[in-house]
């Protein structure tokens, strides 16, 4: 029950932990981008439009499916995707320096909106009377597990039987803190945070710096979508139903102070905490939706502690949510 | 090495829009082995002219040469190939890195190694006789560390040739004097170094040479040693004016603010004011010298009631109805009709007292809405007075409708004073009223300061330049570490003995003000 529990945990968390460190890496360079949950819609809707058509062009025949064609093509959709949603954001805040809270929801509004659009046009192409489309066999590739988990008992359960993106997800992040604080390219992506004038004063290219950063944001997290539609929902899409997931992640950057290394536990905690209303008995309808709620009380208990010790390694980025344009005197 | 031309400028012109032509047909030559000073009014050019030298922005015509050569600086990065390292006014850091990080920003030199660049950072330091510790965090140094800081940063990419914007602004007179043996080592090590300045006594005791800007255009250069103070301000102003301020007699004084055993603490706790006392009297202008952030934002904002204070009394003498009130605990409304009146210029002069993107009009009428009974505001007094304004104080503004934001920092300055005064208040608290303004609008401040003396206003003026302070002030109270080291007679004291009292408590406690 436990082993299964926190099995459940880490598969929740996955999503958000992608969300949340995609939105890192662009909070670093001083973007909040609050067009996250669209962001990993699009990833999300990108990467089954890859997968049906592959699975079309294949007649629906599991055995003319090639594993690694399964599992790339998806995946290069979901970055195209979301990378596109990022590249919208960043010329919309970067370039046209517009305010980035009004264009983050935009893009959260119109990411779920296309994503929605697409899979209802994807749902009437296979005249089903389901309203969803199910990706199984390419779900089945993504879900692969270590052959040797189930050998180990428990300690495989736990941490050997995930499918591949959960441990892509766990990298990611690891890569990304020691990208962050032991490069140089890390230092002048946080430079550029902080204070974008003093990084373009030390010869920083600012606007690629947030270009590049916001995209490869965009792209982590459009995989969290992928990863929650062939992982979590066995290659079931269906409208609507990754849900506030995306703004967790955003709550969840906060909760980590920024620090990827922090998201990592923090998914994991918010994943648990998503999921406790289910493992407790006896709780009514209501009682279940307090519980929903525990991620985000969390999130402001941290928030009122980060606050209140105001050391200024937890705060965010300086410069963040505002727009930096060179000459302005 | 030693008096090869290091920069060359030739019929540099830049403009922002088409109106507004920052620099045009600017030719300069700084040597090697020198120290070349650029002087020049606010508003005169001179840091846009640094600016399209290291990088920021790019001339619109003209050429530049470094050592002999045209090149072509488009950017910062460009800079730092010609060995040219700027300084900037405001410190371009990023506050919650480490010195080390902040001095290797940015530099591309394939490996990333902080322990070798540290041992670097201290060689350097010893080399010119800097202070400073490589691991320590920006936002808990000093000013003045922070200079240090911004320096060695330049010098650790190799710069030969150093441009300092206004390097003193925010330095004590004793920590000048360090930066100047520093600066004066460096050139005789070979280096350029040019620095931009308003202080003529800078000019006069550290460089070589004097390049003079007016209004965007070059008017000359000349050795400092065959030059003379009154010249170099006939030059920058283009007519000569008058160095001393007009101050009168103080006549029929009584006390109309006592101050008694103020103390308050700030955000984190740490007492700010120690048992500060003092007599504000009318028709005088008492001063108030001290190092930045040694008390006085508190002082004043205690009077103004923007101050939780935890102890002591504020005793106000209405000279309308012969009251005696207490402010303390006074909302700041009421001591505002009371006729107690701030006009705070911090560094970001628009953070308190105007909105920057309201207009002149808008802006009064923060005074004056509260006035009528109407539902609706009146437009007419407020722009009326916004008119008067413009026109007595020469506010360079396209009209009354722009937004104050626009208006360059010694227009905004005249608003806000002007404003202030218009409502004539019975004490009248500025602190640095002329921080980077020109010369001609300082002294206008100041006419307009000594006018509301003579009409018995009880003036209290925080102020960073000790010359001015000496020579508009009647009394001058020095306040070190939030306490009152002293009050002496501003027409006899020097600066000398004003310095020694800036210092005297922060010496003998250690404390680091920071």
């Amino acid at each position: 029950m436990i082993v299964r529990f926190i099995c459940r945990a880490i598969l929740l968390g996955v999503p958000l932990l992608y969300g949340s460190t995609g939105e890192i890496i662009t909070e670093k360079s001083g973007h909040l981008n609050l067009g996250i949950p669209g962001i990993m819609y699009m990833g999300a809707i990108s990467g089954v439009i890859g997968s049906f058509l592959y699975e079309m062009s294949c007649g629906n025949d599991i055995t003319r499916m090639n594993a690694f064609l399964a599992i790339l093509i998806p995946l290069l959709c979901a970055v195209a995707g979301s990378v596109l949603m990022g590249l919208i954001y960043s010329f919309l805040t970067v370039t046209l320096r517009a305010n980035q809270n009004v264009t983050g929801l935009a893009i959260t509004t119109f990411g779920i909106g296309m994503g929605n659009f697409f899979g209802g046009s994807l749902i009437k192409l296979t005249e089903s009377d389901m309203p969803s489309i199910a990706l199984t066999k390419t779900s089945g590739f993504f879900s692969a597990k270590l052959p040797f988990a189930s050998k180990l008992g428990w300690f495989g359960e736990i941490f050997l039987s995930h499918d591949f993106l959960t441990y892509a997800a766990i990298i990611i992040a690891v890569i990304t803190t020691i990208v962050l604080n032991r490069t140089r390219v890390g230092l002048n992506l946080r430079s550029v945070g902080e204070n974008p004038a003093t990084a373009d004063a030390a010869g920083i290219n600012v606007t690629r710096y947030k270009y590049i950063a916001t995209m490869i944001g965009s792209a982590v997290a459009g995989l969290g979508g992928l990863q929650y539609v062939m992982a979590y929902a066995n290659g079931v899409w269906s409208n609507n139903a990754f849900g506030d997931r995306g703004w967790l992640a955003i709550a969840l950057v906060i909760f980590a102070l920024w620090k990827p290394s922090i998201a990592i536990l923090g998914a994991f905690l918010f994943g648990a905490l998503c999921n406790a209303n289910n493992y407790i008995q006896g709780l009514g309808t209501e009682t279940q939706e307090l519980f929903k709620m525990l991620p985000y009380v969390v999130t402001i208990i941290v928030l009122v502690f980060t606050s209140m010790r105001k050391k200024r390694e937890h705060q965010p980025p300086e410069s963040l949510g505002l727009t930096y344009f060179r000459e302005e005197r | 090495m030693t008096n090869q031309p290091a920069i060359e400028l030739k019929n540099i012109t830049k403009r922002f829009g088409a109106k507004v032509i920052a620099n045009k047909n600017v030719c300069l030559t700084a040597n090697h082995g020198e120290i070349l000073s650029i002087l020049g009014e606010n508003g005169s050019g001179k840091t846009t002219l640094m600016n399209m030298i290291s990088g920021i922005y790019f001339p619109d015509e003209g050429q530049i040469f470094v050592n002999g050569e045209e090149v072509v600086i488009t950017s910062p990065k460009d800079a730092f190939s010609y060995k040219i390292g700027m300084i900037h006014q405001h410190f371009k850091l990023v506050d919650v890195f480490t010195a080390a990080e902040n001095i290797v920003l940015g530099i591309d030199d394939g490996k990333y190694d902080l322990k070798s660049s540290t041992k670097q950072i201290k060689e350097i330091s010893e080399q010119y006789g800097f202070e400073l510790d490589p691991d320590k965090k920006i936002y808990t140094m000093s000013v003045s560390e922070k200079q240090t800081v911004e320096i060695i940063k330049v010098l650790y990419r190799g710069a030969d040739i150093l441009i300092l914007d206004e390097p003193t602004a925010v330095l004590t007179p004793q920590e000048t004097e360090k930066l100047f043996a520093i600066l004066r080592r460096m050139r005789d090590d070979g280096k350029c170094i040019i620095i931009i300045t308003h202080k003529l006594h800078e000019v006069m005791s550290l460089s070589d040479r004097v390049s003079v800007l007016r209004k965007g255009e070059y008017v000359g250069t000349v050795e400092t040693k065959n030059t003379t103070e009154s010249e170099l301000t006939e030059m920058m102003v283009g007519k000569k004016i008058s160095l001393n301020i007009d101050r009168s007699d103080v006549k029929n004084t009584e006390d109309r603010l006592v101050v008694k055993n103020l103390n308050c603490f700030n955000r984190e706790g740490a007492q700010v004011l120690h048992d500060v006392s003092f007599t504000a009297r009318s028709g005088e202008i008492l001063g108030i010298a001290g190092i930045a952030g040694s008390g006085q934002r508190e002082l004043l904002e205690s009077i103004a009631g923007l101050q939780h204070l935890a102890g002591g009394e504020i005793i106000y003498y209405n000279p309308k109805t012969g009251s005696v009130d207490n402010l303390r605990d006074k909302s700041p409304v009421q001591i505002r009709d009371l006729g107690v009146r701030l006009s705070f210029v911090p560094e970001d002069r628009l953070g308190m007292g105007l909105v920057g993107n309201m207009d002149i009009v808008d802006n009064m009428m923060l005074r004056s809405y509260r006035k009528g009974k109407s539902f609706f505001v009146k437009r007419k007094g407020p722009k009326d007075l916004a008119t008067k304004i413009i026109n007595d104080l020469e506010v360079v503004t396209p009209g009354t409708n722009t937004p104050v934001r626009r208006l360059s920092g010694g227009n905004v300055q005249k608003v806000l004073v002007g404003r202030e005064i218009a409502a004539s208040p019975t004490v009248l608290m500025v602190a640095y009223p002329v921080r980077g303004l020109d010369i001609n609008s300082s002294y206008m401040i100041y006419n307009l300061l000594n006018e509301q003396k003579e009409k018995g206003v009880a003036i209290i003026f925080v102020g960073e330049d000790l010359d001015v302070l000496i020579e508009l002030c009647d009394r001058i109270m020095v306040i070190g570490s939030g306490r009152i080291t002293g009050t002496v007679d501003a027409r006899t004291v020097t600066k000398d003995e004003i310095g020694l009292l800036m210092t005297k408590t922060t010496d003998e406690k250690g404390d680091n003000n920071g």
